[in-house]
């Protein structure tokens, strides 16, 4: 697959209890640049090796949790075609206006199965100071913080995952890398899927209720990187959920921990590079362990309930 | 007996007992003690797992989410342990949210 639909994830929108809290963990601890707090309140912010405006938004708000998801597609022409498909899928599809967040182009929304909002959008500005690209050095200044380099995918958690999984892919042209399912192969308990040849560019996994995110994920260069982003995690008293390990599923290094109002975060590297000819792969749920956290071969009770 | 400017923290579920600064937040203070007498989620207001009842003592909260501790529960004197600063020796009654799945499984009193 040549990408000419959905090109990846693009932003998520990101409710925090105390917008300076935030700032401080996404900005100095995370490392990414601080855009504009615009006159909303709402605070935009974009990875060093970004090239559009901005990739993560946060909102004060009395509730953590995700506003919304987008995804960048190719042209304003397949932003129309899938507005029609969704259509006529029967999913609710509505129309964000361009610069309801700032140097935004139109917004096609509809919210899924799971009841997760999800944006798609062909046009955004190119970041100031995005990556060099005449004689591109690394970066213009060195990264900061854990020096994330883009974010680059979510986890949502929600009740018909399978349902939501067939929007993705029947709709939108995505491709189911890997999943997770009960013994008997009856029951799908997560679903790994992407528009790309990454691992995942978005992950479902079941859970009685609608709407909940799990994680945000962002980008690092190595495992090196990882080990430096979980020093920072103890220096600043970060939250931590778990790590550094490393996922059976995309076979990914990581750890998971919390931004201040506990919405949870994941820095990762590494990962398999996956083409739409690629059988999937699957775990049994008595494998779920090993599958989630493959050092550890356990899940914990957090991993599996702690959502915002 | 607690040093200065240290209360006493006791879980009425288990019979936890540790103490924690007033600057410091219970559920931090509980774990820099290696203590496990109240479920650590997110340690940030948001998930509702560490969620209790303050029976007894004076309080103050930090910023909680209102899915699991809503002006009216926090009236009733509600709160996140990750949230909560003690003014005084607390006595608190485990109460995770409803609104969070904790634990998976059912599991015996610890």
């Amino acid at each position: 697959m040549s990408m000419t639909g959905v090109l990846r994830p693009g932003f998520a929108q990101v409710r925090v209890l105390d917008l300076d809290e935030a700032l401080v963990h996404y900005r100095d601890r995370m490392g990414l640049e601080l855009v504009e707090v615009a006159g909303d309140g709402r605070a935009y912010l974009r990875a060093y090796d970004e090239f559009d405006r901005h990739s993560i938004v946060l909102r004060e708000a009395d509730e953590p949790g995700l506003d919304v998801m987008g995804f960048k597609v190719a042209s304003e022409e397949v932003l129309e075609f899938y507005a029609g498909k969704l259509r006529a899928a029967g999913l609710m599809v509505s129309t964000i206006p361009a610069g309801e967040q700032p140097g935004l182009g139109r917004r096609v929304r509809f919210v899924t199965p799971t009841g997760h909002a999800i944006d798609l959008f062909a046009s955004m500005e190119r970041a100031e100071n995005g990556p060099m690209i005449d004689n591109p050095d690394l970066w213009r200044t060195e990264p900061r913080g854990m020096r994330v380099i883009r974010f680059d995918h979510c986890l949502l958690y929600g009740d018909d995952i399978d349902a939501t999984a067939a929007v993705f892919r029947d709709v939108l042209g995505f491709s189911l890398t890997e999943q997770v399912v009960t013994p008997d192969g009856e029951e799908t308990i997560a679903i790994f899927l992407t528009c790309s040849t990454k691992a995942h560019d978005l992950a479902l996994v079941r859970y009685p209720g609608k709407g909940k995110l799990h994680h945000v994920s962002f980008l690092l260069e190595s495992w090196t990187d990882i080990g430096h982003a979980a020093d920072l995690m103890t220096r600043y008293n970060i939250s931590v959920d778990i790590g550094p390990t490393r996922h059976g599923i995309t076979r990914g290094q990581t750890i998971y921990f919390f931004d201040p109002s506990g919405n949870r975060n994941e820095v990762f590297c590494g990962g398999y590079q996956f083409y739409p000819d690629h059988p999937v792969r699957t775990w049994t749920a008595d494998e779920a362990g090993k599958a989630i956290f493959y050092y550890e071969r356990a899940l914990n009770d957090r991993f599996m309930t702690v959502v915002t | 007996m607690a040093p200065d400017h240290r209360h006493r923290v006791t879980i009425r579920d288990n019979g936890g007992s540790f103490t924690c600064g007033a600057d410091d937040r219970v559920l931090i203070a509980m774990e820099k003690g290696g203590k496990a007498d109240i479920p650590v989620g997110c340690r940030g207001g948001g998930c509702g797992v560490c969620r209790v009842r303050v029976l007894e003592g004076a309080f103050e909260t930090g910023p909680m989410s209102k899915r699991h501790v809503g002006p009216a529960e926090k009236a009733q004197g509600l709160a996140l342990a990750c949230r909560l600063y003690p003014r005084g020796d607390l006595v608190l009654a485990l109460d995770v949210s409803p609104h969070c799945l904790y634990p998976v499984e059912e599991t015996a009193g610890s």
